[in-house]
C-alpha cells in the first residue's frame, strides 16, 4: 500500500482536514506512480455515489482515461436494509464499460466502517469479473468494522467519537469535520 | 378438517380507506390503491424504479435486497403477465416466491379466505401480492394480516390496479419527461377498467396538463364527472394534440351484456388504427396494459408500430414492482415489527 505518509499532514486553519484539492492531488500522484510501476493497467475509474463520484470525476480527468467514468449507487447492496429500510435514491448505477478482466479504481470520499466498500465490491461483481479492484479514498479515517483498507489515500485523519467528515459538492467539493449532532441536523 | 366455504363479505371502505397503506411513521407499508399516495410518494416510487430498471440491463439481473424474505402471490383470479412480472420482480430482489393459484386450490376445498391467509402467514411470509375479482379484497386482507406482512394489490375487481398505473406513469415519464404540459387520452372500456381508474388517479396526482377519456357513453363510469377528466365520445376530437394514447382492453363479455352493438362497430369507432393514430401528435406514444385484442381495440400495425411502447411497459413493470416491493418491505422493519 502506498500511503500519504511521505509528507507531513497539512491542516486547514479551521479544522484538522487536508483541503479537498490537496487530498485529490495526492491521490493523483500516488495513482500515477502505481501506473508507472506497472501495478495498474489501463484503469476503469468507478466512483461511489455521491461524494465518491465527485472525487472520481477529478481523478478521471487527471488520469486521461479514454473510457467514460463509472458510477455506483450501492443502495441495493447495503447491509442495513433490515434496520433502516431502503435509502432514498440518488442516481442509478451506471457502468458504461464492461468490467470483465479490467483493473478498476474504485473511488470514495471517506473510508469509515468499510461497509460501503464491501457493498460496492459486491455490486461490481454483479457486472462481471474484474481483474483487480483498487481503492482510492480522499480521507481514510478510524472506525473500521470490516477488513478493508485503501490503496491510495489523500489523508488519514483520526476523529474522536461522534465526529464525522461531511463532504459537499460537486462544485467545489469541500470537506469538514462535524459532530454527530451537526451531521444529523444537516 | 372440513370447513364450510364461506366467501368473506368484503366490507365497504372506511371513510379514510388509504390511511391503512402507511405505518405509524408515515412509511408506505401496503400498496392498495393510488389514492392517498400523493405526488411525493408516486415520484419516490418512480425514482426508485429507475435504479431497478438499470439492474435489468446488467449481466446479473439480481440484487440482494430481499434475501431471506418470502413473497407470496395470492391470485384468486387468472393472470399471466401481472403474476409473472411480480414473480420476476421478487426473484430479482432475491426473495423467495410462492405462487398460489387460489382460484383452483384451497378455497375450493372449503377453506375460508382468512384461514388460508393465516396458514400462509404461519409459513413466515413477508408479503402478499393479491389479485381478486372483488373490489376491496386487498384492503380486506391488509386489515387482517399480521403486523410484519405487507400487502400489494395486483388488481381488485373494477377498483384498482396501482402497480399497472405506476408503470404507465413511469413509461410516460421516460418518454416525455415533465407531466405538466402533456395531454393523455385513455380510450375504450373505462367503466369496467381498474387500470383506467388507477391511471386517472396517478396522472391527476402528477398534475398532467389534460387527462381525457374517449369512450361510448355505455362504457363510461357513472361518476366520470368526479374523476378529473375531459370526456370525448369521438376519436378525431379526442385524439387531437394528444401526447400519450392509452388503449384499454375490451372484454368480450361487454358485447353479451348489451353495452355495445358489436365488436366491428366498436373497432370502427374506437379501435386505434393507423388512420386514427395520425390525428394525435406526430410523436405521440401508444400504450396498452395488455393483453391487447388486435382488431378489436387496436390495429396490429399500430401495436407493433414505431410509436408503440407496449413491450416497454412490460419491462418497466418489473422495475416498478421491484421498487414497490422494496419500499413496502422497508416499512415493515425495525421498531415497527
Amino acid at each position: 500500500m502506498h500511503t500519504n505518509r511521505e509528507m507531513p499532514l497539512r491542516m486547514t486553519q479551521t479544522d484538522r482536514l487536508l483541503p479537498v484539492d490537496d487530498a485529490i492531488a495526492r491521490l493523483k500522484r500516488q495513482i500515477r506512480e502505481s501506473m508507472d510501476r506497472g501495478e495498474l493497467h489501463d484503469p476503469l475509474v468507478v466512483g461511489i455515489h455521491t461524494g465518491g463520484v465527485w472525487v472520481a470525476e477529478s481523478l478521471h480527468r487527471a488520469l486521461e482515461c479514454h473510457e467514460p467514468l463509472g458510477r455506483l449507487n450501492i443502495t441495493f447492496y447495503r447491509d442495513d436494509f433490515n434496520t433502516l429500510g431502503l435509502h432514498p435514491q440518488v442516481s442509478p448505477s451506471d457502468l458504461p464499460v464492461k468490467v470483465d478482466g479490467r483493473d478498476i479504481v474504485l473511488v470514495d470520499d471517506v473510508l469509515f466502517t468499510g461497509r460501503t466498500v464491501r457493498a460496492a465490491m459486491n455490486e461490481l461483481f454483479d457486472y462481471g469479473r474484474p481483474s483487480r479492484i483498487r481503492l482510492a479514498v480522499l480521507y481514510q479515517r478510524n472506525g473500521r468494522e470490516l477488513p478493508v483498507c485503501a490503496d491510495w489515500v489523500g489523508q488519514e485523519p483520526v476523529l474522536a467519537e461522534g465526529e464525522h467528515i461531511r463532504v459537499e459538492g460537486p462544485d467545489p467539493v469541500t470537506a469538514e469535520i462535524v459532530t454527530r449532532r451537526e451531521a444529523q441536523e444537516h | 378438517m372440513a370447513v364450510k366455504f364461506v366467501r368473506p363479505k368484503i366490507p365497504k371502505f372506511a371513510p379514510d380507506p388509504w390511511a391503512i397503506q402507511f405505518d405509524q411513521q408515515g412509511r408506505l407499508r401496503h400498496l392498495l390503491t393510488i389514492e392517498g399516495l400523493g405526488p411525493e410518494w408516486i415520484t419516490r416510487i418512480l425514482d426508485t424504479a429507475e435504479g431497478f430498471v438499470s439492474v435489468t440491463d446488467r449481466e446479473i439481473k439480481k440484487v440482494p435486497l430481499l434475501r431471506g424474505r418470502t413473497v407470496v402471490n395470492l391470485f384468486f383470479e387468472a393472470s399471466t403477465r401481472t403474476r409473472t412480472t411480480f414473480e420476476l420482480a421478487a426473484k430479482r430482489l432475491s426473495a423467495d416466491v410462492l405462487n398460489l393459484n387460489l382460484a383452483t386450490s384451497a378455497t375450493k376445498k372449503g377453506e375460508s379466505l382468512l384461514d388460508t391467509l393465516h396458514n400462509i402467514e404461519a409459513m413466515q411470509a413477508d408479503m402478499f401480492v393479491v389479485r381478486h375479482e372483488q373490489s376491496g379484497a386487498a384492503h380486506f386482507i391488509a386489515r387482517h394480516v399480521a403486523p410484519h406482512v405487507s400487502v400489494l394489490n395486483a388488481g381488485d375487481g373494477w377498483h384498482s390496479h396501482p402497480t399497472q398505473a405506476l408503470l404507465d406513469a413511469f413509461t410516460v415519464r421516460r418518454h416525455k419527461g415533465d407531466f405538466t404540459p402533456l395531454r393523455i387520452a385513455i380510450v375504450g372500456d373505462v367503466r369496467h377498467s381498474r387500470v383506467a381508474r388507477s391511471q386517472m388517479h396517478v396522472f391527476n396526482s402528477l398534475n398532467v396538463g389534460e387527462l381525457r377519456v374517449i369512450a361510448p357513453r355505455t362504457l363510461l363510469p357513472t361518476d366520470v364527472d368526479k374523476l378529473g377528466v375531459r370526456v370525448f365520445h369521438d376519436m378525431r376530437e379526442g385524439l387531437k394534440d394528444v401526447d400519450v394514447i392509452i388503449m384499454l382492453r375490451l372484454q368480450r363479455e361487454r358485447m353479451e351484456s348489451g353495452l355495445l352493438p358489436s365488436e366491428e362497430e366498436f373497432y370502427r369507432l374506437y379501435g386505434l388504427t393507423e388512420e386514427k393514430l395520425a390525428w394525435a401528435k406526430d410523436d405521440a406514444i401508444v400504450m396498452h396494459p395488455g393483453p391487447a385484442n388486435r382488431g378489436v381495440e387496436i390495429e396490429s400495425s399500430v401495436a407493433d408500430g414505431p410509436q408503440s411502447v407496449i413491450l416497454e411497459q412490460v419491462s418497466n413493470g418489473i422495475g416498478v414492482r421491484m421498487a414497490v416491493m422494496s419500499l413496502c418491505m422497508s416499512a415493515n422493519r425495525g421498531e415497527n415489527t
